[in-house]
């Protein structure tokens, strides 16, 4: 017998009594003012939030930023939002992404609850981008907003990336002494820009 | 060495105890900062506890649907019966495919299975990328939290730590100066890896995907730079359906550290482009413990660490008294499963104060079993001798009233009368710092009788005086 | 409401008066016989008529925390039998009360008599809260008083909210305690941590036990304890131990006496 039919054999043996599987309906907490409480939820985890009335004003806002400005390296994953010195698609292997400092890329909604933003690598070819990079700036149509996570999984019913990560300020670690240090081995900062 | 020895070793160092103590008691506050932030919190709770004991129920058919889904996503789906099976499956993975060097995110599947060691014994090099299980792991510790690994060292040493294996100067322990030389460090290790292998926080059959949470990234570095990803996840980690994950990412960061969520909960289905991805299914005694009614609910475990943050047991022994992967509430019921006789001490190792139970994501009724297991253990005559032989004792006598009142006269009799020596002693463990009680010269049940005998005389004759002297009891 | 008053309750349209048994612990019977006797003074307070039946001696609760629940059979069923024809049960302890509540299940054979007995076991405080429904007690207690949150009390009979829980704040034992006149309350730091006592847990793990012990007298010492107080006198006697053998200060005194003195004052 293998190894898994002998597993489940014995889960199969072993499983109690069946239970209904609950509803999920809440009622969950929601928000009056989205933006606003994403935009602090951001803060509270480390990152910072920018405002921007269009793609344009979030290409200036973005050009402002100590991150941009100090970049020698940054790789544009947004049309028009700063400037791209590295091609995606022409890079063989993801290693080669390591001086990135800067990466500028597209979040497809925000959750307010918890300040995070999904991101998607389908259609990006080194998933690496987005944690190899010394800084990351994640732009997001201000708009695209929910409440929690119950709605983001709706929003997520019908993803097929083969890989997609809620990302919520900068790394961090606490692992020495309960110190808090912003920047671990991902992103020293996360800058949202809401259009 | 059983947990009150290891305890007593631990708190010989007071102020480090207290030290440690004071350090999880901050993540308890956090944890219910955040928590008391959520009018809905106790819903989740009921919610996430019923998700788990349907999941159970239905455990077979969610692992085959989860494996169908994965397969079709084009992973490679592994079943590893015991430990044994899970690191030679790993190992034969890795060798197939020349690797030399391995980082690893946080597992405790893998910390339970021996990997580490296992790999390293046939020349492959593993760098736990987790910063706390970096730091132990050049310790060539164990970690002592299943949350915060190094939460039992101080910074100091990891500044000593550093200096022997990172080259950071001597003495220099400021943690940001620190955590940039393990950055460093790690990225670099990261970058030559040949393969990756990381844990599943939640597998979801219905997509055949799983979830891995980090704050650092390191899982992400991990498996976005090699080709190879080995995830490797016990049994029990399975839900129905993505939409169980609102529920459960909820509950998971608040829980273990307070935050709202982690820095990264990232979703893997299938390889990447290019990559590829091999999931490995272990039992390793998960079965048998779904086989136990009186255990089961162990299984529901989210491995959040909240109830090693609330023991109070747990906060002032540390971690490495319990002489186990995973230590704590949790610990002491799954690891007696495995062997009872060795860790015998551990459902002892409690106060039965119940706040484990009451801070579980998931509502397990932690101390409940730990309550169950102290059955179990007696039952199989794993009871400290002498234990049992007071407790037999005290059961005789308090089955019988007259043994049971001439016992308390006695004690009540002769205890003030006794020179100090004779009752503070190192057979006395409750008088090394205890006074014993303040022996009182009646018993309740002598006083009440006079009184009420008083009343009654009162009622009969208001005149006569009560009796005063009585022998006796 | 003065001494000898009767307390009357209806049953469906039937008065009668309802016959309380007073299940005193072991050791408060036989080391701590203050506290057995402010438990009577007060429940008589509140016109109770109150029967002490003297053929008890213990729940079983020591030898159950160790596992050996052959052990406890015969003292459930002892118990049973001593008090099955009272209306109620009620004991100054939150954990032996938890263990005829809690812990009864599988120990006695007549499943509908112990159902009979868990639903009329009750706590003192929550006798008085739930049953007696005093919502005030007369009487001045002018000092600052440390309530201590006996584990069991709290989260197996839930006489209070514990602080994990995430629920509206109440607690059936400082409610009572409130309505003294004079009387101030410590906070503490941590408002519900366990004492340490946990049965044979204060012998058999003695470095945590006393460690956890010490914590919460420096928790009450620092929030300006005069009075310690809980509705346990397991966890008191554990706690007034550790204070007795550093010489500190700090009065003990179990939930009953403090009533049990306003009361008798009124």
């Amino acid at each position: 017998m293998s190894s898994k039919q002998d597993i489940l054999r014995r889960v199969r043996q072993s499983q109690p009594p069946a239970v209904d599987l609950p509803a999920l309906t809440g009622p969950w907490t929601t928000f009056d003012d989205l933006r606003s409480q994403f935009a602090t939820t951001v803060q509270q985890v480390g990152g910072q939030v920018v405002m921007a009335r269009d793609r344009a004003h979030a290409d200036q806002l973005v050009k402002t930023l100590a991150c941009y400005q100090d970049a020698a390296k940054i790789c544009s994953l947004v049309d028009g939002v700063g400037r791209s010195d590295v091609e995606l698609l022409e890079v063989e292997r993801p290693h080669e992404l390591a001086d990135v400092d800067l990466t500028i890329a597209a979040g497809k909604f925000a959750v307010a609850e918890n300040g995070a933003v999904w991101v998607s690598a389908a259609q990006v070819r080194h998933q690496a981008i987005y944690f190899l990079c010394q800084h990351l700036a994640l732009v997001v149509p201000g708009d695209q907003i929910v409440h929690h996570m119950h709605e983001a999984y709706d929003r997520l019913a019908s993803e097929t990336s083969s890989f997609g990560v809620f990302i919520s300020g900068p790394s961090k670690t606490a692992d020495i002494e309960q110190s808090l240090v912003i920047g671990a081995q991902g992103p020293r900062s996360l800058t949202v820009v809401l259009i | 060495m059983d947990h009150p020895t290891a305890a007593a070793e631990f708190i010989a160092n007071a102020e480090r105890a207290q030290w440690h103590d004071r350090a999880l008691w901050f993540v308890r506050a956090k944890r219910d900062k955040s928590a008391h932030a959520l009018p809905e919190w106790e819903k989740l709770r009921e919610v996430a506890s019923q998700i788990k004991f349907h999941t159970m129920s239905r455990l077979a058919d969610y692992l085959e649907q989860f494996e169908q889904q994965a397969v079709g996503r084009g992973a490679v789906v592994h079943w590893a019966r015991d430990a044994d099976e899970h690191n030679r499956i790993v190992h034969e993975l890795l060798d197939s495919h020349g690797v030399r060097r391995v980082v690893k995110s946080k597992s405790m599947l893998t910390e339970e299975c021996g990997l580490n060691d296992y790999l390293q014994n046939r020349a492959i090099e593993v760098v736990d990328t987790d910063l706390g299980e970096r730091i132990v792991q050049l310790r060539h510790e164990h970690p002592s939290h299943i949350v915060l690994p190094a939460i039992h060292i101080k910074k100091e040493e990891v500044g000593q730590l550093f200096h022997e294996h990172l080259g950071t100067a001597a003495g220099a322990s400021d943690p940001s100066y620190l955590a940039e030389a393990a950055r460093h460090h790690l990225r670099q290790k990261l970058l030559d890896a040949d393969a990756g292998i990381t844990g599943v926080n939640f597998a979801i059959a219905e997509t055949g995907g799983f979830v891995v949470c980090t704050n650092e990234g390191n899982a992400d570095l991990g498996t976005s730079l090699p080709k190879l990803h080995i995830a490797c996840l016990g049994i029990e980690k399975l839900i129905p359906h993505r939409a169980d994950l609102g529920v459960f990412l909820r509950l998971l960061a608040r829980s273990a550290t307070g935050q709202p969520i982690t820095t990264y909960s990232s979703h893997f289905h299938g390889p990447r482009p290019g990559g590829e991805l091999h999931i490995v299914l272990v039992d390793n005694g998960r079965g048998d413990l779904l086989a136990n009614s009186d255990f089961r609910r162990s299984l529901h475990c989210i491995r959040c660490g909240a109830c090693l943050n609330t023991c109070p047991v747990y906060r002032r022994s540390g971690g490495h008294s319990y002489g186990v992967t995973i230590a704590g509430p949790i610990g002491s019921i799954i690891n007696p499963a495995r062997d009872p006789t060795a860790h015998a001490s551990l459902p002892h190792a409690c106060s039965l104060c119940g706040s484990c139970t009451d801070v579980c994501p998931v509502k397990i009724d932690l101390h409940h079993q730990l309550f169950t297991w102290r059955q179990r253990l007696a039952e199989r005559g794993l009871l400290p001798f002498t234990k049992r032989m007071a407790l037999k004792a005290a059961g005789f006598v308090l089955r019988r009233p007259m043994l049971y009142r001439l016992t308390g006269w006695l004690a009540r009799k002769t205890v003030p009368r006794l020179p100090r020596w004779l009752l503070y002693h190192r057979f006395n463990p409750w008088g090394k710092q205890r006074e014993l009680p303040a022996m009182p010269a009646r018993s309740f049940r002598k006083l009440y009788q006079l009184e009420v005998e008083g009343r009654a005389i009162k009622q009969t004759s208001p005149e006569k005086p009560r009796d005063k002297e009585s022998c006796g009891e | 409401m003065g001494p000898g008053r009767a307390f009357y309750f209806t049953c469906t349209g039937q008065l009668f008066r309802m016959r309380v048994g007073v299940f005193i612990p072991c050791y408060i019977d036989q080391f701590y016989p203050q506290v057995g006797l402010a438990t009577v003074a007060v429940l008589e307070h509140f016109g109770v008529r109150v029967e002490f039946p003297t053929g008890q001696t213990c729940c079983g609760q020591p030898m159950a925390n160790a596992g050996l629940m052959d052990d406890v059979r015969p003292l459930a069923e002892r118990f049973l039998r001593i008090f099955k024809d009272y209306d109620y049960v009620v004991g100054p302890s939150g954990s032996c009360v938890s263990m005829v509540r809690n812990h009864y299940d599988g120990l006695i054979d007549d499943r509908s008599q112990l159902e009979k007995l868990q639903r009329k076991t009750f706590e003192l405080c929550e006798f008085l809260h739930d049953v007696l429904q005093v919502r005030h007690v007369e009487g001045r207690f002018p000092h600052r008083v440390g309530l201590h949150q006996g584990c069991h009390g709290l989260r197996e009979l839930r006489l209070g909210t514990s602080s994990e829980v995430v629920q509206p704040s109440s607690n059936k034992i400082r409610s009572l305690l409130e309505s003294l006149k004079g009387i101030t309350f410590s906070e503490l730091q941590r408002t519900d941590e366990c004492c340490g006592f946990g049965g044979t847990f204060a012998v058999s793990e003695e470095a945590v036990s006393s460690m956890m012990g010490h914590d919460r007298i420096r928790d009450h010492q620092q929030a300006g304890t005069e009075v310690l107080t809980s509705a346990d006198m397991s966890c008191l006697m554990h706690l007034e131990g550790l204070l007795r053998r550093d010489g500190a200060p700090m009065r003990v005194m179990h939930v009953a006496e403090i009533l049990a003195e306003c009361c008798a004052a009124e």
